[in-house]
């Protein structure tokens, strides 16, 4: 007999003769997070993640790549890493060059150019999926377009998001948006840039990952 | 029980390590003051007393439904994730565990590992294991690369370098650290970590790291942290190697939003963290980042015995926040090194006897005044106060054929019992009562001047000279 056969084997013997009933988080949440308004979900949102050292700019469809250039400007970095085949990083693609912002594209496994991405990228872009206002948190699902380490390694990560796109709770996101039937290889909540408190509590950004976190919230009509 | 050869201090060295701290006035200043701060982060959180409580039932009720369905949600996980693309190894004990996790990485010819923060590998001790087979195993949480610099162990479970202070963060970074000037500055001690860091990053073959939470019905491991070296760990290797309790499962998805959200408020007092990183598979094709093979081991270690016993089971309901340490008057007061077990604190007490048997923790369970504090903030209700008093019993009671746990009667003394019916003889007959009084107020001239530990710092105990019942009598 094996290992997995024996814990398993000692688990069953002892487990309890009846099953506890299936716990009710839905109701839970319909009590005590009432559902609100768009306008009010967006303020909700930006307050927390604001708390939590983002910055938020309120941009528009058609004037969000200027902010994005404003945003790289303002911090003198000259190249910003862009997912090319997604409709945002074919937008900054065609924005940011004439105004004499490189943009690198993830065209290619990160083993072919992992130093490059460690220590020349000084900022990269992606969407957001969604956000959830109860915390302040954006939801990213990585793809073959837009892989994981965009949103981790750069020191500065730049979020656009689409202020139609809040959840109240991190429940509900994952209740409509049918979650339990797949997710893909990694999906993230993000609720700031990275931080730490581990010495004598003091909270400092950028432990490990992006040290600024800058999300261009799109408003507009649904 | 398979033997194991862990470094855990022997239970017998607690008195000894507890006066040491409390001894030291910086150390209790350094723990109150952290203490302090997380109970008021906590307390900001939970502003609404029934919103918390309600929130507290439904994670128990979570926590309760999960453990009844264990040996179940644990083949579904193990379904799930090895058609996700996930291998799923069993170990009954440390030994195991280290065996396989080396074994992968031996199998690659990998000799670079970095760790996100894992207590189940401290548990095993898997930096010992790695370092002996020649692979470097490299803390990645700042706290925990703090510690392992200082070649110590975590003293917190959520902050592991809460006893140190910056100074002593800076002489370790200038004295360990090539090329590093002293500076006790945070913000630049913690750029001086992320530097190295990163570059180990990019070099290892191996990450390693905990899980807060498995989804069996998605097959999905979670993980939450503030730094980002936890998602580094998962995705810039080659290898991920996830290891954790068989205890930490879910079976739906929707039960992991309430558990998270009493996880991170009763931790570190946020309403959440900076992330929360769910993963299902490893890199598929034309996926250009995340490592090619993800690796969970699932480990026993001693919980399959609390699973066994209805009470004890229990303390498997525990999702690692910490809040009981944070408001035990116990912990704050000797600190995380002086328990000598992985996990420290209330939840150490009750969970380290099922890992090292009662044999060597018996001690562990009478360190504690039942004040209650940790039952009364544990996000999942874990009775904590009446465990420890179960605990106690199993300890100290005689042994007996077929106990619930490795070690029980360890603690049992035949002189101390006998004492103890003896007490119970003179208490329960009054008339045995009021000779034995009399005798003492009469022979109260033999009671030694040094007894024990309580002349310690108190003058000795002596029987009055007349009884309360002699005063009484001579008032009337």
């Amino acid at each position: 007999m094996n290992a997995r056969d024996r814990i398993l084997g000692k688990l069953r013997q002892h487990a309890p003769q009846t099953a506890k009933p299936l716990p009710d988080v839905g109701s839970w949440y319909a009590t005590h997070r009432p559902l609100e308004a768009a306008a009010e979900k967006a303020r909700r949102f930006r307050h927390f993640i604001e708390l939590a050292h983002a910055e938020v700019h309120a941009v528009t469809a058609a004037n969000w790549t200027e902010t994005l250039h404003a945003v790289l400007k303002a911090r003198a970095i000259d190249k910003l890493l862009v997912a090319e085949g997604t409709p945002h990083g074919d937008a900054a693609l065609d924005a940011l060059p004439p105004r004499g912002i490189e943009c690198s594209v993830y065209d290619m496994a990160i083993e072919a150019w992992k130093s490059e991405m460690f220590n020349d990228t000084p900022a990269g872009l992606t969407a957001a999926r969604a956000a959830i206002a109860e915390t302040g948190t954006l939801i990213l699902w990585p793809n073959a377009l837009e892989p994981r380490l965009m949103s981790l390694v750069p020191p500065v990560h730049i979020v656009l998001l689409d202020s139609n796109k809040i959840y109240n709770t991190f429940f509900e996101a994952m209740s409509v948006e049918g979650w339990k039937n797949g997710l893909p290889t990694n999906s993230l909540l993000i609720s700031g840039p990275s931080k730490t408190a581990d010495i004598q509590q003091t909270l400092a950004y950028g432990a490990h990952g992006p040290k600024e976190l800058i999300v261009l919230l799109q408003e507009g009509e649904a | 029980m398979s033997e194991h050869t862990l470094h855990f201090k022997p239970a017998e060295g607690f008195r000894a390590r507890s006066k040491a701290v409390v001894d030291n006035p910086f150390l209790r200043q350094s723990f109150r003051g952290a203490m302090d701060f997380l109970m008021s982060k906590r307390a900001a959180q939970f502003p609404d007393p029934e919103e918390l409580e309600s929130l507290r039932s439904l994670g128990e009720a979570i926590r309760q439904y999960n453990l009844a369905k264990l040996p179940d949600l644990l083949e579904q996980l193990e379904a799930n994730l090895t058609r996700n693309g996930v291998k799923v190894h069993w170990a009954e004990t440390p030994d195991e565990a280290n065996t396989i996790i080396l074994g992968i990485i031996q199998g690659h010819g990998a000799t670079k590992m970095v760790k996100g923060k894992s207590m189940v590998s401290e548990e095993i001790e898997l930096n010992h294991a790695a370092e002996a087979a020649g692979i470097e195993a490299l803390e990645s949480d700042m706290g925990e690369y703090i510690v392992q610099l200082a070649g110590e162990k975590p003293s917190h479970i959520i902050m592991p370098a809460i006893h140190k202070t910056k100074e002593e963060i800076a002489r370790l970074f200038a004295e360990k650290v090539p090329g590093v000037d002293y500076t006790d500055n945070v913000d630049a001690l913690i750029q001086i970590g992320r530097n190295v860091l990163r570059r180990k990053f990019q070099e290892a073959e191996i990450g390693l790291s905990g899980v807060n939470f498995a989804v069996a019905e998605t097959g999905t491991l979670c993980l939450v942290e503030n730094e980002g070296n936890g998602r580094m760990c998962t995705t810039a290797p080659a290898i991920h190697i996830a290891i954790t309790g068989i205890e930490k499962i879910v079976e739906k998805l929707e039960h992991i939003p309430p558990l998270y959200s009493l996880l991170t408020r009763s931790a570190t007092g946020q309403n959440i963290s900076t992330y929360f990183n769910m993963i299902s598979s490893p890199r598929k094709p034309g996926e250009k980042d995340g490592p090619e093979e993800v690796h969970l081991v699932l480990l026993d270690n001693g919980r399959s015995q609390a699973y066994a016993d209805e009470q004890l089971r229990k303390t498997l309901q525990c999702i690692r926040c910490g809040a009981c340490m944070n408001h035990c008057p116990v912990y704050t007061r000797i600190g995380g090194h002086a328990y000598g077990t992985t996990y420290p604190g209330p939840i150490g007490k009750i969970v380290s006897p099922h890992m090292l048997g009662l044999d060597a923790t018996a001690g562990l369970t009478t360190a504690s005044s039942l004040c209650g504090a940790c039952g009364e903030v544990c996000p999942v209700k874990i009775p904590i106060p009446e465990l420890l008093v179960r605990l106690r019993n199993e300890a100290f009671s005689a042994p007996h054929a077929n106990p619930a746990m490795r070690g029980q009667g360890a603690g049992h003394s035949a002189l101390q019992s006998a004492i103890w019916r003896g007490w119970a003889a003179v208490y329960g007959s009054p008339a045995l009562y009021r000779a034995v009084s009399w005798l003492g107020s009469r022979l109260r001239f033999l009671v030694p001047r040094r007894q024990g530990g309580w002349t310690s710092v108190r003058t000795p105990l002596q029987p009055a000279p007349k009884r309360l019942r002699d005063l009484l009598k001579d008032r009337n």
